[in-house]
Formats: structure tokens, C-alpha cells, sequence
């Protein structure tokens, strides 16, 4: 009895400590950064141009925004489609799905820096892309389709079928009953995937690094080379020299973060309240 | 003329034959009730009329199925058309998640109609023929989903109206409501027989003999026995029928 | 008469309709193949641009080769792949304990305000991007250690990083089980504790160990984070507290400057990190598929 006694105590500390733990390790990164990096925010950091003077990081954070809405102007519709083929034209189970779904696995666990080399070998050399906006785009869409199929899989499943037998029964194509009954039903559920790809493409660097290159200017096309808030962060903390200017980069990195993860929630418990 | 000539219809879900041999001439303008303990084959036999078992994978039909004598399994029957001229209202209520009007339009605006004058007329007139027009008609804005059970069935038989079919089909429209909205939904039936062609699925004998001019009883894929509604449940030929209407099986 | 042009004019709709339904169906197919199509294409252009770069420096001494000088034409690998072995183990050690005891925690001991206290914790943790992580890595937990990279450090920024995973998976899985199994367990008189670790931890085992492999596959792919931290000495790796390099890194320090056999050396080290993946996915499979039968 005293035996089960201390065993249960054992382990209850185990599991508290652990949990302890990971909640420590978050507080510790993101506090750390915040402490160190707020007092350096500038209005110098946010200049028009960059610098090795000012240092600015607007012009990073506007290739940002441009980077991960091209990608999403093309992941986003990929995949959105492809979903529709498996949830709404393919037969359950087939070889083809069964192919699509391991193909779409495998993409999302190949490495960044692997999507980079491609990226590389393909846009960049092969298709003569160059150090672009546009090849980096092309190399995050890649990398964020899994991500969008599968959320777009799972929400397009969760839609009751009564909807789909009745447009079927009012005598709709599917065409036509996929963009007006399924799909509004399930815009939330794919928007959670569409934010997770958000989250990615910002967070990204090493697919970044050989594709669309490090140039610090705000893009003035997709044809231009640009360096992403990521790759800039990267860039400053290799240099050595900048210690507080990377700080404060990584803190506005960091509100980006906490933003999407935050819309992320909000848009998942709207998807939950909904289907109860 | 009868409006529907069924001849000869088997029909499989993979293996398993779900009808057997199905023949059977159903009028028009009259309510047709098909009854039967579950599994019977009523739904599916119900389902082949506006061919929504095309939807259901391994599904294999053969036979004969004429609507006003044309094949509607010939190979150049266009489903979207056929469904607009035989309608359907589910077992379980099924409005989509958008307004009532929006429910409504949704038919006519698949076949072409539109026009802001025209769809108020469609959607005015079919919630009338529902008769939930007065219910309704403050609330056309409001989402569909909102309503209560009994609302939203009678819903999607106007939006199953609004395409103007010839025939309705139902399957088991009552069964998942309280007995108020199932008599308001019977009174219904009876009225939209003026203009329509009811096909109904029960597994409420009472409703069948209630509402019905004939009714079919299905047993294990047959058809056992069809005929006058009142003949049916006062004299059966079969002894089946007898059971099941006197409630000793099923 | 009139009736006849209603419905031809309804089948020339139909016909419309038809090649617009057909157009559609071919559009969405297209898509789903795009992953195919991707997966095809980096194998390919991976494998063209980086086999023959093996072929000609001799698979052994590109695999077991002890030594990468690449001004040397020297071309060994063995220690990038020993130090990628050795950083993600060690972030197992460290990571994996600590990820599965806090999905237990969530699953089974937290109340729900706990629970909506840390999973938005966890979720952060995974959104955090790389370089913030090796940031993070360089300037407080490099300086700890000793002041240089080193292997303990990069495994320590690897296991924080891998935590977000091992939970999600395994708390999953925990979930999943049935909680007769739990009832069972406490009207023989079992605590709490005991139950969870004893009936329902090893029930829940094929997610768990799904959850680390897929932990694996994060580890042993992450860039950006180990090269801000690991040294990246191009050595055999000698001690916990010694700088290494492994192969992610070794392509994203000298990809910049590399040129001809240098840089196809370079993309065979991506092949060879693509195989491991690929091995991973595998085994990811096959636990998923042991979870079905």
C-alpha cells in the first residue's frame, strides 16, 4: 500500500515537472527575447530604405507580406482543388487517392533545406528563375500544399453529405454543388489550414536562402531578389555585429507569430461551435 | 397514363440485391405510399426514381424505369434535368446553411432562372404551396438552420417545389418529427396532390393509409402486394400483408 | 411543337453543363496530381544533380569517408551523418521524456483550464520559426555551455523544438483510448497514477511512437536552428560538449560558394538526408498501419 502510495506521488511530480518544463522552455525563449529586444524597437528599424546605417527591417517584413501571398496564390488553390478531387470526385479509397495521400505525406515531411536545393536546381536554374521573389514563392508552395490538402480534406469530409443529396436532389451538378453547398460549409476548417501555411511561409529561412536569395530591398517585382523577415533575422545574427537589431527583429518576428496563432484559435473554436 | 412504369427493375449494391424483379405503374396527380419493415427496399426503390443511387458506389441497376415512356436510365438522360422534374424531400430535414430565401432560390437559380423579381415570385409562391409562407415571411433573411425540425422539413419541400417537378418524392419526411408538424406535413401531401405526383416512403402505416390513393408493400426487395390504398388495409390479398398491417412482424 | 423546343433547348444547356462539369473534373484531378508531380521532380532533379557527384568520389569514401576537405577534393560525409545521428538522439533523450509526460499530463491529469492554458502554449512553441529557436540557442544557451557550439547545445534547442510534435501525436493517441480500459484498471484498486502509466500509456504506445519518429523527422531535418549552434566543425564528432556539424548544415554553410564537384558533393548530402526521410516516412507508415490491424 505505502508502495503505491510513493508511486503515485512519483509520478504525479514526473508529469507536473515535465509539463512544467515545456511551459518553462516557451516562457523563457519568448520572455528572453521580448526583455532583450522590446527596449531596442526603433523608429529607425521601421525606415523606408535599408541601410547598414538604420538596419531597417520594413523592407523585409514588406517582401514577408509579398512572399507569403504569392505563395498562398498558388498553394492555396492547388490544394484547395486537389481536395475537392479526393473528398468529392475520387472513389473512396482508389489506388490514385491512395497514391495522392502518400505523395502529399512525403512532401510534408521532406526537410526546408531540401525544398531548397530543389528550389535551386529547379526554379532558379532549370526554369532560369533566378535569386527571385517568384522562385521562393514557387518553393513555399510546394512546401505548404500538404498542409492546405489536408485541412481542406478533413473540413470538405466534415460536411454533412444531406447537403450534397440535397443539391443533388434539386437536380444541381457537382460542379455546382461543390461551390455553393460544400464549400462555403467548410471555408473556416480550410482557413485553419490556410493560416498553418501563413505561419510557415513566415517562419521559413533555409528554403528561402538559395531561391529567392538575401537582397535587403523591398522587391520592386517578383522578378527581384528579396530577403524575407526570416532570412533577414538569420542575416544579422550571422554578421555578429548586431546583436540588439537582431533582437528587436526576432520580437517583431515573434508578434507575427503570436498574431497567427491567435487568429489560428479564434478561427478553430468558430469551427467547433459551429458543429455542435 | 401512369406517370412512372417500372418493368422488370433488379438492383445490386455489390453482392447484395437490394430489389428484386420490381414491377409497378405508378398514376399520376395521386399519392403513392410504399411501406414495409426496414431494409425492405422501399427508400432504395424510391432513390432509383431520380437516380440518387447513381451516387452510391458498386450500385448496379437493370431493368426498365419510364417516366411519361421515356427511359430515365437511357444513356442520353441528363440526371440534373430529370432530378428538376422529380423532386425529393429527405428523411432528415436538410437545409443548407444559408438564408431561407437563399434555400429556396437555390433550385431555381441551378436551372438558370434569374432575375430579383422572378426568384421573390418562386420562393413567394413555394413557401405558400408549403404553406409556411405566413411563418416564414418575415424571416426570409434570417439562416435556415435556425428554424425548428418541423420548419425546416417543410423548407425543403418548398425549395423541392421551387423547381416546379412533376413529381415529389419523400422519404420518410416525418420521421424525425413531433406529431404536430408530422399532421401539418400529412394536410400538405394531401393538398399538393392537386398539382404533383406523390411518391411517399413511410414506415408509418397509419400515415400511409391516413393520405395514400395506392400503396406498394415491400418485403426482403419484392414487391408482395400494391394496389387501392383502402383495399390494401381492409382486404389483403396476401397473407404477408396481413401480418405486417395487423403489426405481427416488423 | 413547343414543348419540343423546351427541350431541346434544354439538352444544348445539358451538353453545356456537361463540358463544364468534364473541364471541372479534369482541373481538380490536375491539382491533386501536383503532389505527385512535386514529389517526382525533387527526387529526380535531387538524384541527377547528386549521384553522379557519388559516382565519381566512390560511394564508399562519400559515405565512410572520415574527412570533408573539399579544397582537398576530399568528400567524406561520415562525420555530417554521425552528427546528425548524434544531435537528434540526444534530443530524443531530452525532448521525448519531457514532450510524452506533459501529453499525459494534458490528457489525463490537467482540468480543462489547464488544458486551455497550455495547449495554446504548445501551438506557439510550434510556431516559433527556426531562426528565433537558434537565436535564442546562440545567446543564452551557447554561453552557458561554454561560450561555443557544440553538440549538447544544438540538442537542446533541437529537443525544444521537437516538443510541440511529441505532444500534439501522443496526446492524441492518449485521448483515443477507451476509458473502460482506465475503469477497469481503478475498480481493481489501482490509483490514478498507476492506471494511466500502466494501462493507459502502453495502450496509447503505437502513437506515441509514431509521435517520435515524427519528432525524428523534425530533428533530423532542421537547419537553421543547429548551424547557429552546433559549431559546425567538419569532424568526427568527439564529446557532447564539442562542436559538430551534421547535414543539414553542411549544405547551408557551403552551398553559397561551392561550384562544381564541391557543389553536386553538396547535393548528394541532400540525397542522402532525402533517404533518411524517406526511411522515416516509411516507418511512420508502417506504425500507422500496425495501429489499423
Amino acid at each position: 500500500m505505502k508502495y503505491q502510495k510513493i508511486s503515485a506521488i512519483l509520478l504525479r511530480l514526473a508529469v507536473y515537472l515535465a509539463s512544467i518544463i515545456t511551459v518553462g522552455a516557451l516562457l523563457f525563449v519568448v520572455g528572453y527575447i521580448l526583455v532583450q529586444g522590446v527596449p531596442h524597437l526603433s523608429f529607425k528599424l521601421f525606415e523606408w530604405k535599408y541601410t547598414t546605417e538604420n538596419l531597417s527591417l520594413l523592407p523585409a517584413l514588406l517582401n514577408t507580406i509579398l512572399m507569403t501571398g504569392l505563395s498562398l496564390l498558388i498553394a492555396v488553390p492547388l490544394g484547395v482543388f486537389a481536395a475537392i478531387y479526393l473528398v468529392e470526385y475520387a472513389k473512396r479509397g482508389s489506388k490514385l487517392v491512395r497514391v495522392i495521400r502518400m505523395n502529399a505525406e512525403t512532401l510534408a515531411g521532406i526537410p526546408s533545406i531540401v525544398y531548397g536545393l530543389f528550389g535551386m536546381l529547379f526554379f532558379v536554374t532549370a526554369l532560369k528563375l533566378g535569386f527571385s521573389m517568384l522562385s521562393g514563392a514557387l518553393t513555399i508552395s510546394i512546401m505548404i500544399l500538404p498542409v492546405i490538402l489536408r485541412t481542406s480534406e478533413e473540413a470538405l469530409m466534415s460536411v454533412p453529405d444531406s447537403f450534397r443529396e440535397g443539391s443533388f436532389g434539386l437536380g444541381a451538378g457537382r460542379l455546382r454543388t461543390v461551390f455553393r453547398v460544400v464549400l462555403p460549409d467548410a471555408i473556416p476548417g480550410i482557413l485553419a489550414g490556410v493560416i498553418l501555411g501563413v505561419g510557415r511561409a513566415v517562419g521559413e529561412t533555409a528554403a528561402l536562402l538559395y531561391t529567392a536569395g538575401t537582397s535587403s530591398d523591398t522587391v520592386s517585382g517578383i522578378t527581384d531578389s528579396a530577403r524575407t523577415l526570416s532570412v533577414h533575422m538569420y542575416a544579422l545574427s550571422q554578421e555578429g555585429l548586431y546583436v540588439d537589431q537582431t533582437y528587436a527583429t526576432a520580437v517583431v518576428l515573434l508578434i507575427i507569430v503570436v498574431g497567427i496563432n491567435a487568429l489560428s484559435a479564434m478561427v478553430a473554436k468558430r469551427v467547433t461551435r459551429r458543429k455542435i | 397514363m401512369s406517370k412512372f412504369d417500372i418493368t422488370n427493375l433488379d438492383l445490386f449494391y455489390g453482392q447484395l440485391q437490394a430489389l428484386k424483379n420490381v414491377e409497378l405503374q405508378i398514376p399520376e396527380r395521386q399519392i403513392t405510399a410504399f411501406i414495409g419493415p426496414s431494409g425492405c427496399g422501399k427508400s432504395t426503390l424510391l432513390r432509383s426514381l431520380n437516380r440518387m443511387n447513381d451516387l452510391v458506389e458498386g450500385c448496379v441497376i437493370t431493368g426498365k424505369v419510364l417516366l411519361d415512356g421515356q427511359d430515365i436510365y437511357a444513356s442520353n438522360m441528363d440526371t440534373t434535368v430529370l432530378r428538376k422534374r422529380v423532386g425529393m424531400v429527405f428523411q432528415k430535414p436538410n437545409p443548407f446553411p444559408m438564408t431561407v430565401y437563399d434555400n429556396v432560390a437555390y433550385g431555381p437559380r441551378t436551372h438558370g432562372v434569374r432575375g430579383k423579381a422572378k426568384l421573390d415570385d418562386i420562393v413567394e409562391q413555394s413557401l405558400r404551396d408549403a404553406a409556411i409562407w405566413d411563418e416564414l415571411k418575415d424571416r426570409l433573411r434570417k439562416d435556415a438552420l435556425g428554424l425548428s425540425g418541423g420548419q425546416q422539413q417543410r423548407l425543403c419541400i418548398a425549395r423541392a417545389l421551387a423547381v416546379e417537378p412533376e413529381v415529389v418524392l419523400m422519404d420518410e419526411p416525418t420521421s424525425a418529427l413531433d406529431p404536430i408538424s408530422t399532421s401539418r406535413i400529412e394536410d400538405l401531401c394531401v393538398t399538393l396532390r392537386e398539382k404533383y405526383t406523390i411518391i411517399i416512403v413511410t414506415h408509418n402505416m397509419q400515415q400511409a393509409a391516413r393520405i395514400s390513393d395506392n400503396t406498394a408493400f415491400f418485403l426482403l426487395g419484392e414487391i408482395i402486394e400494391y394496389g387501392n390504398t383502402e383495399k390494401l388495409f381492409s382486404i389483403p390479398r396476401d397473407k404477408r400483408t396481413e401480418d405486417y398491417i395487423t403489426g405481427r412482424f416488423g | 411543337m413547343n414543348n419540343k423546343k423546351a427541350q431541346t433547348r434544354e439538352t444544348a444547356a445539358g451538353r453545356k453543363n456537361q463540358v463544364r462539369e468534364g473541364a471541372a473534373r479534369i482541373l481538380f484531378l490536375a491539382a491533386a496530381c501536383v503532389s505527385i508531380l512535386a514529389v517526382l521532380l525533387i527526387t529526380v532533379f535531387l538524384l541527377v544533380s547528386g549521384v553522379p557527384a557519388i559516382a565519381e568520389i566512390g560511394v564508399f569514401e562519400f559515405i565512410f569517408g572520415t574527412v570533408w576537405k573539399p579544397g582537398n577534393d576530399m568528400f567524406g560525409i561520415l562525420p555530417m551523418i554521425l552528427g546528425s545521428l548524434y544531435v537528434t538522439a540526444g534530443a530524443l533523450v531530452l525532448g521525448v521524456p519531457i514532450g510524452v509526460l506533459t501529453a499525459v499530463f494534458l490528457s489525463r491529469f490537467a482540468s480543462k483550464k489547464m488544458v486551455g492554458l497550455l495547449k495554446p502554449a504548445v501551438q506557439l512553441l510550434a510556431g516559433i520559426p527556426s531562426v528565433v529557436y537558434g537565436f535564442f540557442g546562440l545567446v543564452v544557451i551557447v554561453p552557458l555551455l561554454g561560450g561555443r557550439g557544440s553538440m549538447l547545445a544544438a540538442s537542446i534547442v533541437l529537443a525544444i523544438m521537437i516538443l510541440p510534435t511529441v505532444i500534439t501525436v501522443s496526446e492524441s493517441s492518449l485521448n483515443a483510448v477507451e476509458s473502460s480500459y482506465y475503469e477497469g484498471a481503478l475498480a481493481l484498486g489501482a490509483t490514478h497514477e498507476r492506471s494511466v502509466f500502466t494501462i493507459i500509456l502502453p495502450a496509447a504506445k503505437s502513437g506515441v511512437t509514431a509521435a517520435v519518429i515524427l519528432g525524428v523527422g523534425r530533428a533530423i531535418g532542421e537547419a537553421m536552428a543547429v548551424i547557429m549552434v552546433a559549431g559546425n566543425q567538419p569532424r568526427m564528432p568527439q564529446g557532447i560538449l564539442k562542436g559538430l556539424r551534421t547535414l543539414t548544415t553542411n549544405i547551408v554553410m557551403e552551398m553559397g560558394y561551392s561550384a562544381d564537384l564541391h557543389r553536386e558533393a553538396l547535393i548528394a548530402t541532400a540525397v542522402v538526408l532525402f533517404v533518411f526521410i524517406l526511411l522515416i516516412n516509411f516507418l511512420f507508415s508502417l506504425t500507422k498501419r500496425g495501429k489499423k490491424a
